[in-house]
């Protein structure tokens, strides 16, 4: 009976959850506010992120750009069969971006960008009633990309360079539906990996058929962030052989799906831009999460993701009313690569429309203040996870989801 | 400049109250379920251990959070159901102090013993719930462990003089109103508009637990001659029983009436074979030679001389074999020969006499206590390896709920349930047949999302350790009941909670 009841609560203890759907397209106020167009878009060092082969196109010598979003998110559930409803209490994120270039001959340009693409930041109310999949979550990776940038002639370009990541993840969630100690407090464990580092790298190319139309395409690789020494911390274990919980270290890893994006831009009237990308982002690379408990009394955690590849349509258009204002407006269409029976708490992603607007304010030759706005609207969903499983029996964790997010977004130019 | 940032600030704030999801309708909205034609803003609930919560032996507070009626009462929530107060204990350890001095005992939790093999055993702790400190105000859970139908209604009895000498009850005293409260008197004082009564269970229980020791009351309309496990007696529930259904719906409250279930759908009388005796080829045999002269001349002798019938002689016979074996055991229900076995032409020595007295062996339609699992197969004396208790020393009858005294049970409990079911149907009550969903629970289980409930003791997931009262996840499977016949009677959509979301038993090693 012992084993059975071991295995009972081992059963009850193997479905880790990281993020799903976690990229964040927030790489520049500028871009943001056409609806983060900007693969074929030349208007700012931005495209150190979009197109590094663009930068070479910029007119001036120098340009450095930076910025910072404030993510307001949240996250409602409700499960009309029980009366069972929570709503996230996530921090406001702040993901950042620093974007600069150097334009070192007519055909030779440099740039350096730190961005945040990856990341996610959830929290619900502890105890809740997912909070067998997920209690709260922080996913952060930075990227630190140096580019060099050169063309072939004014119509065509090429970009790109490496990509140095460092992140980090910090997540908890309750080892089962039911298991406490002594005092009824949930029995839950805390997964934690620091300073991960990993490397790929981008390439790009722009193509100037005409003055007006603009054509680019940028890839930028797959990176896997393999947590080699993570650790797992356990809580309100029960005093039990049959729980044989203790602290441990953890090896895990985590895809940053590769991204291709191809694009163009057209310049009309005088003042007029308007920009189309598609991207696709390769997400059948996260099939599973999987964390290996170095402690050999703990079975490893596998929990399927199963995530598919996804498409982002995005239209933006840009109008350049007055010498000081520079007015941009853009809407992008997010297709979730969570998959039916897939759908997590730690990141309830289903398709979502959304709704840019912005601009820039030219303060004079050097000094721009750019300004963003997003929209993001999700569809209530009803949807369910069903891999995670009690006694060798999946028990899906279904309800209806709300989700929304707004962000707004301040940056500054300089350029020389 | 300036008013840029006083536009940003501005979008941050409009964007800060808009970005709330709302659901197109929300569970939270008034309107969303309905209590229908019941009015759940003040509930009730009055009954005795198992509204109260009590499980593993004890009252502890993490049990009370998942009684019956404090899940009902969070589901009552979505339907106008308003705040529900229990008299929680001090700790979860359970047992209860009178003065400093511990007069029950701790709950159980599930250990692991020096042999690998987990098992309840009782929490080893220092209780803090002193029934001296008197808890002020009122609860809307009237659950008191122990009570019997008829206590409810008897004043005093959460007088703290007379707990020593068992005319009150120590978790009544704690939260009575006054020394001479009744529990329905302070029940129906609350004014509520909706009640649940679930009590009759240790009406019939605590002789079922004791194997039938007590005495079956039937006939004896005055409850203040019963013993402790006493069967009361059918009028006697009625009567009471629909004084307290006349007390709470006086004041036009609504309610629902939960029936007895019976006791074989509880791990505590099936989780110990009938036939837990294993024995040898040799040893059977030479027990069987100790028996032949029993079997074969003095039983025909008795039954031949009239003193037993021949039904009685057949049902005393003591047989073993190879393999497992029912054990024997002392049936005060059966003719005692004690004497007439030491008197001519048997002239037995009184020690014999005595055992061979009210001898039989169990039978398989016997129900034998979850207590005896401790005693059965040892040896108590370890001087002597041949006394061996169900081989050699017979059960004592406290351990076995025997055919007859089964038939008593389930007399009385069903005259209670036709009173409980009548009553209902009468006033217009919700009714919850908990017999008939026990019953269930106990042949074949009940599916939920992460398997399947059962009265299996320890892995079943419905009862606690200490095999009467129900886990978290059984009690949730409880309210569950309650709350579909509530939807039924009511017109209401009070919805149900997951009960796989409900622990089971509690693990711990001291």
């Amino acid at each position: 009976m012992k084993k059975v009841l071991v295995l009972a609560v081992f059963a009850l203890a193997s479905a880790v959850t990281y993020a799903g759907g976690y990229r964040v397209s927030l790489q520049g106020n500028k871009a943001l506010a056409m609806g983060h167009t900007g693969v074929a878009v030349i208007n700012s060092s931005e495209l150190v992120f979009f197109n590094p082969a663009g930068l070479v196109y910029l007119e001036d010598k120098f340009n450095i750009t930076a910025g910072v979003h404030g993510v307001f998110s949240s996250i409602a559930y409700q499960d009309t069969s029980s009366g069972a409803n929570a709503r996230t209490d996530s921090p406001v994120g702040t993901p950042l971006y620093l974007y600069a270039s150097y334009k070192a001959t007519d055909w030779l340009a440099f740039g350096l960008g730190v961005y945040t693409p990856y990341g996610s930041e959830v929290k619900y109310e502890d105890d809740w009633a997912g909070s067998h999949l997920v209690n709260n979550i922080d996913l952060k990776a930075i990227y630190i990309q140096p580019t060099v940038s050169f063309k072939i002639n004014d119509k065509l370009s090429f970009g790109g360079g490496p990509i140095y990541v460092t992140g980090s993840v910090n997540f908890n969630r309750n080892l089962n539906r039911t298991l406490t100690d002594l005092d009824g407090n949930r029995s839950n464990v805390t997964i934690e990996a620091k300073g991960v580092s990993s490397w790929g790298w981008v390439a790009s190319t722009m193509f100037n058929p005409t003055e007006k139309l603009h054509i680019g395409a940028t890839y930028r690789s797959e990176i896997m962030l393999d947590a080699d020494d993570g650790t797992a911390t356990f809580e309100n274990i029960p005093n039990s052989p049959l729980t044989p919980f203790k602290d441990t270290a953890i090896k895990a890893s985590m895809p940053l799906p590769a991204e291709m994006t191809v694009g163009m831009s057209y310049d009309f009237y005088e003042n007029w831009t308007f920009a189309f990308d598609y991207n696709r982002t390769f997400w059948d690379v996260y099939k599973s999460l999987d964390i290996d408990f170095a402690d050999v009394n703990i079975p490893d955690s596998k929990n399927a993701r199963n995530y598919k590849n996804a498409s982002i349509y995005r239209f933006g258009m840009q109008y350049d009313a007055t010498k000081m204002f520079t007015l941009r407006a853009g809407y992008y269409f997010d297709e979730s690569p969570v998959q039916d029976g897939y759908f997590a708490p730690e990141t309830p992603r289903n398709d979502s429309n959304n709704f840019t607007a912005g601009l820039t304010v030219n303060l004079g030759e050097h000094l721009q203040i750019d300004a963003s706005f997003l929209y993001s609207h999700f569809k209530e969903i009803d949807a369910s996870y069903d891999y995670y499983y009690e006694n060798g029996v999946s028990v899906p964790f279904s309800g209806t989801y709300k989700t929304n997010a707004f962000t707004p977004g301040l940056g500054l130019t300089y350029k020389l | 400049m300036k008013n840029i940032l006083k536009y940003t600030f501005a979008l941050l704030a409009i964007g800060f109250v808009s970005c709330e999801p709302e659901f197109d309708k929300p569970v939270t909205d008034e309107g969303f379920y309905s209590s229908g034609t019941a009015n759940l803003s003040k509930y009730v609930a009055v009954g005795n251990s198992l509204t109260a919560g009590y499980a593993d032996g004890a009252l502890y507070i993490t049990g009370q959070e998942n009684s019956y009626p404090n899940i009902m009462a969070e589901q009552f929530a979505f339907a106008g159901g308003g705040a529900f107060t229990q008299p929680l204990m001090s700790d979860n350890i359970g047992g209860l102090l009178l003065n400093g001095t511990p007069i029950t005992e701790n709950r159980f939790v599930l250990a692991v013993g020096a042999d690998g093999k987990p098992g309840p055993v009782r929490l080893v702790g220092t209780s803090t719930t002193d029934i001296t400190n008197h808890l002020s105000g009122s609860f809307n859970n009237m659950g008191v462990p122990g009570a019997k139908s008829f206590h409810l209604g008897a004043p005093g009895y959460g007088n703290v003089a007379g707990v020593l000498s068992g005319a009150s009850n120590p978790y009544f005293v704690r939260f009575a109103s006054s020394e001479s409260a009744t529990v329905i008197g302070d029940a129906v004082a609350q004014n509520p508009t909706f009640f649940s009564l679930w009590i009759g269970n240790n009406d019939i229980l605590s002789y079922a637990t004791s194997g039938g020791a007590g005495v079956d009351q039937t006939g004896n309309f005055d409850p203040t001659t019963y013993g402790g496990n006493d069967i009361t007696d059918p009028n006697v529930f009625a009567s009471v029983y629909s004084q307290q259904v006349e007390a709470l719906t006086s004041g036009g409250a609504k309610g629902v009436l939960i029936n007895i279930p019976e006791v074989t759908s509880i791990p505590y009388f099936t989780t110990v074979p009938t036939n837990a005796i294993p024995l040898d080829a040799a040893t059977a045999g030479a027990l069987n030679a100790q028996f032949a002269g029993y079997n074969t001349q003095i039983l025909p002798g008795l039954a031949g001389m009239g003193i037993i019938t021949p039904e009685e002689a057949a049902l005393r016979m003591i047989n073993f074999s190879a393999g497992q074996n029912f054990p024997i055991m002392t049936d005060d229900d059966l003719t005692d020969l004690t004497a007439i076995l030491q008197g001519p032409p048997f002239n037995l020595p009184a020690p014999l006499a005595m055992l061979l007295g009210q001898l039989r062996q169990v039978k398989s339609d016997d129900l034998i206590v979850l207590t005896a699992s401790s005693i059965l197969g040892t040896t108590p004396d370890p001087n002597n390896p041949q006394g061996v208790i169900g081989v050699s020393i017979p059960l004592t009858d406290q351990y076995v709920l025997a055919v007859s005294e089964q038939a008593r049970v389930t007399a009385a409990s069903t005259a209670y349930n036709t009173t409980i079911q009548a009553l209902a149907g009468a006033k217009g009550l919700a009714y919850v047949d908990a017999k008939a969903a026990l019953a269930r629970v106990a042949n074949g289980g009940i599916p939920y999302d992460g398997g399947v409930l059962t009265s299996q003791f320890v892995t079943g997931g419905a009862f606690s350790l200490d095999g009467v009262h129900p886990t978290p996840r059984g009690y949730a499977y409880t309210a569950n009941l309650i709350i579909k016949a509530i939807n039924d009677t009511y017109d209401a959509t009070i919805p149900m909670v997951h009960i796989g979301n409900y622990a089971t038993v509690t693990l711990s090693n001291n």
